[in-house]
């Protein structure tokens, strides 16, 4: 191997791979916090497992990644308990259950740590908080082809095999139970009506969140599980309905934030001069963040950017069919057209009639083509058919449906983009005795 | 007043000042603050709002930070870090309100994702500043965890005024965050402008959740609003108890985290305080009146004994004069004795030494109880269209629940046919 592609593998592989096999597994699970709601649960567990660490620590006397992750994964379903315990017989408003008991927990955790355990333990509270990405280092054997043997890999750092055998875990679990998870998340009264457990299986969640947090955190620390269990999964919300497409693509968002955060805080500090790398843990947070910010934006269907835009298009739909049926009125009467464009935005309507076809101007002033004229006649006539069933039907006076009526005229079916017809009305006018146009 | 507390720590034994007093002065007013305050951000379910807004602080501390050391004046002291705490703080909250209200995503995911996110980013700048040659962060990690023993006297004053002025804020409009907090459509019909409240009520959680970093730190400073509140909230449904209780539940956790924090080594004042919170929180849960597990326990086990009770009269019925076991008809334990001296209490049963036999009142009781079960299994199976293979156990349980006037209307819906079915199943 060169001395660049063995520095690569031995300094930065182990992270990356330990970053982005954190970030997958909790982006999977994080999909059915985001769904049911139970987003801050995975906050809550991050912060208490660190009591369990400590403790199991303290009882086994060594750093042994077994009674770390059996104290840490007690830990975390002891707060599940405790906050349900608190919400149901003490009556604590569920927020205010769930900040009592991570907030004190963590603070025990943090006390155990600074004052005594913490210096055997080799690890601190701020620790805790970053993880320790940037001091896993492997030492490969440096032979050209040694990357290809099994044996090799082996030797990975420790963490790194954790998470790995927790990312297939959280597959096989997930993958089995897809159906109940799914129905538990969207309706878990419907859930239990049809002989799902609900609670069991929000107990094996549970299990699972406190599994892959405990797995991540040492790698990674407990900020960046918090962002991963909630910003993949509350990106891929934005960006479709089903739930299998919004795993998957968490998934990919979250193993594209853990690889492209890491090599920014590896390598963009340096091109930008700066002495040192800067935090990679929070580098991937902050890369996840900007990823669902983009998707809060831009997404196709529900994003604010589109709804907004499709918000404008309707508005300025409703004001060209406002434009077309006071012409065809103005021609009905006999009364001579006025020139509409008094506002910035009737200009604009204008135009976009006159493109379409449907308005021509002569000499200045608007008037309806024939293609226009077809498309006022309907929508007058969806306007006092509107306003006879009103009257009719509704109940209404007849001063009173007007309004009703203006709004009512400009709905269309979504799919085949035809006029709402309300019922054809006894009488041959509407209720201010003019005719009701032919369609 | 100082020099009533730095005698009260000298007296621990501490190397109490009249610095030391300051600071144990301040850091109380705000607990008695972030218990008032946190009352109404629980009662209003803003309570884990605090959480993403002290977490999206350190940005702006970091920012504040790079900004105050590149005009070259002292980038820790407090009027340069807390404004740009409160400036990123704020936009955080912000940020959470617009996405909580303007797409799909719940507010608790939108919680979530602005507290690790801006965390994330404090992080980023947290490890830039450390790169800086100039770069000493020192007094800025005090931040994350809380250590009142760098803080000044003047900070200390800082922390008092900004409390004092909380509480004023709160006690001239209590009424209205009172209705707004219980009921703001109510409120809003009134009169009482909502939005104003609301954004009276952030503005506090703001003023406190930023002070208090000093002294509790960041991560855990959520606490001091969520703890004393909650804490409160366990022993009464009165409001004004509730603050007063949640001012002095903060204010004494505060005095017990900062004094244990300076007396031993090695302990953050920050989990020192949520830590003595945490012990107040659980002193309720284990003792209130009405919310307690004890009370709960309590309640548990008379609505038990009252059960076995009523067992215990249907069994004895089976043979009205001859004297029972005790151990054949109630259970043994803690129930059992309870059921025991209910039935002596009300005259229906007499005990001889292990034996227990009814008193004629006790089987007229029984002959009752008798009967409104069989009333109920009867309504179970022909209105409610209960198996009648399941309706032993639904009756069971039912029957101790319903009061004498719904029996009545029972017998008098079920009419003739259900009378003589009853009169026929005594018999039998």
């Amino acid at each position: 191997m060169n001395e660049g592609v063995y520095g690569f593998v031995s300094i930065d592989l182990p992270p990356l791979l330990a970053g982005t096999l954190a970030c997958v597994t909790c982006a999977i699970l994080g999909n059915y916090l985001v769904l049911r709601r139970m987003s801050l649960m995975g906050d809550a567990i991050s912060h208490s497992v660190l009591p369990g660490l400590v403790i199991a620590f303290m009882l086994s006397g060594s750093r042994d990644p077994l009674p770390m992750f059996v104290g840490a994964t007690i830990a975390g379903l002891f707060t599940v308990g405790l906050v349900e315990l608190l919400r149901r017989y003490a009556r604590v408003e569920p927020g205010a259950a769930m900040g009592v008991v991570f907030s004190v927990m963590f603070a025990m955790g943090v006390l155990l740590l600074e004052r005594g355990a913490g210096r055997q333990v080799d690890l601190d509270a701020d620790c805790v908080l970053n993880g320790v990405m940037e001091t896993m280092i492997w030492f490969p054997p440096e032979e050209a082809g040694s990357l290809a043997r099994w044996s090799t890999w082996v030797s990975l750092p420790r963490q790194v095999w954790t998470l790995g055998v927790v990312l297939l875990v959280v597959l096989a679990a997930v993958g089995m139970l897809f159906k109940e998870l799914r129905i538990v998340a969207f309706d878990p009264g419907l859930a239990t009506s049809q002989g799902f457990h609900a609670g069991l299986l929000n107990t094996l969640l549970m299990v699972l969140v406190a599994c892959a947090t405990v797995a991540s955190f040492e790698a990674v620390g407990s900020i960046l599980v918090i962002a991963m269990l909630i910003c993949p999964a509350a990106s891929a919300r934005m960006l479709t309905d089903r739930l299998w497409v919004q795993v998957v693509l968490s998934v990919v968002l979250a193993a594209a934030a853990g690889i492209t955060g890491y090599l920014l805080g590896a390598y963009a500090p340096t091109l930008l001069g700066l002495p040192a790398a800067v935090s990679a843990s929070g580098m991937i947070t902050v890369v996840a963040g900007v990823i669902m910010l983009l998707s809060v934006l831009f997404a196709p269907s529900h994003g604010t950017v589109a709804r907004r835009f499709r918000r404008v298009r309707m508005s300025l739909r409703v004001a060209r069919e406002d434009l077309l049926a006071s012409l065809y009125r103005a021609e009905e009467s006999g009364a001579a057209a006025r020139a509409v464009a008094s506002r910035p935005v009737d200009a604009i309507v204008l135009r976009r009639a006159i493109a379409r076809g449907q308005v021509r101007l002569a000499n200045g002033v608007p008037a309806l083509t024939d293609r226009g004229r077809d498309v006022a006649r309907g929508i007058v006539r969806s306007h006092r058919l509107w306003e006879s069933y009103l009257v009719e039907r509704g109940g209404l006076a007849p001063d009173h449906v007007h309004g009703t009526a203006m709004r009512l005229e400009h709905l269309t079916d979504s799919a085949s983009g035809a006029r709402f017809e309300p019922p054809q009305p006894d009488s041959p006018t509407d209720p201010h005795a003019r005719p009701i146009p032919p369609r | 007043m100082m020099a009533v507390l730095a005698a009260i720590l000298d007296s621990f034994g501490g190397r109490a000042g009249h610095n030391t007093a300051v600071v144990l002065a301040g850091t109380m007013l705000l607990g008695v603050a972030a218990g008032v305050v946190g009352v109404f951000a629980m009662l209003r379910r803003r309570s884990l709002m605090a959480d993403a807004l002290s977490h999206a602080t350190l940005p702006g501390i970091c920012l504040a930070f790079l900004l105050a050391t590149a005009v070259g004046s002292d980038g820790r002291s407090l009027a340069v870090l807390l404004p740009g705490a409160a400036a990123t703080g704020v936009a955080g909250l912000l940020i959470v309100n617009w996405l909580t209200r303007a797409t799909r995503i719940s507010e608790d995911a939108a919680i979530g994702a602005v507290l690790s996110v801006f965390f994330g980013v404090g992080v980023v700048l947290l490890s830039v500043i450390q790169a800086l040659p100039t770069g000493n962060q020192g007094g800025l990690k005090g931040l994350l965890f809380g250590q009142t023993a760098t803080m000044h006297a003047a900070d200390a004053m800082l922390l008092g005024v900004v409390a004092i002025a909380s509480i004023i804020a709160v006690t001239l409009a209590f009424k209205q965050l009172g209705l707004v907090a219980f009921n703001d459509e109510f409120a809003s019909a009134i009169g009482v402008p909502v939005r104003a409240i609301d954004l009276l009520l952030m503005s506090l959680v703001v003023m406190v959740t930023v002070s208090g970093l000093v002294a509790v730190g960041l991560v855990l400073v959520v606490a001091m609003l969520i703890i004393p509140a909650a804490a409160a909230r366990l022993w009464t449904d009165r409001l004004r108890t509730m603050a007063v209780l949640a001012a002095v539940f903060g204010g004494t956790a505060s005095c017990l985290g900062v004094l244990a924090s300076s007396r031993l080594d090695r302990t953050p004042t920050g989990p020192s305080i949520v830590l003595a919170a945490g012990c107040i929180f659980l002193l309720g849960m284990i003792g209130a009146p009405r919310r307690g597990v004890v009370a709960g326990l309590g309640r548990q086990a008379l609505v038990a004994a009252r059960v076995h009770a009523d067992h215990a009269l249907r069994s004895l019925l089976a043979s009205p004069q001859d004297p029972r076991p005790i151990g054949v008809v109630l259970p043994p334990g803690l129930i059992g004795r309870l059921a025991r001296a209910r039935l002596r209490r009300l005259g229906l049963v007499r005990v001889n030494g292990s034996m227990i036999v009814l008193t004629p009142e006790g089987e007229a009781e029984a002959r009752l109880a008798e009967r409104r079960r069989r009333l109920w299994e009867r309504y179970l199976v022909t209105h409610a269209e209960v198996a009648p293979s399941h309706v032993d156990i639904s009756a069971d349980a039912i029957e101790h629940v319903v009061d004498p006037e719904i029996v009545a209307r029972l017998e008098a819906e079920l009419a003739a046919d259900d009378a003589r079915r009853v009169r026929g199943g005594a018999d039998a």
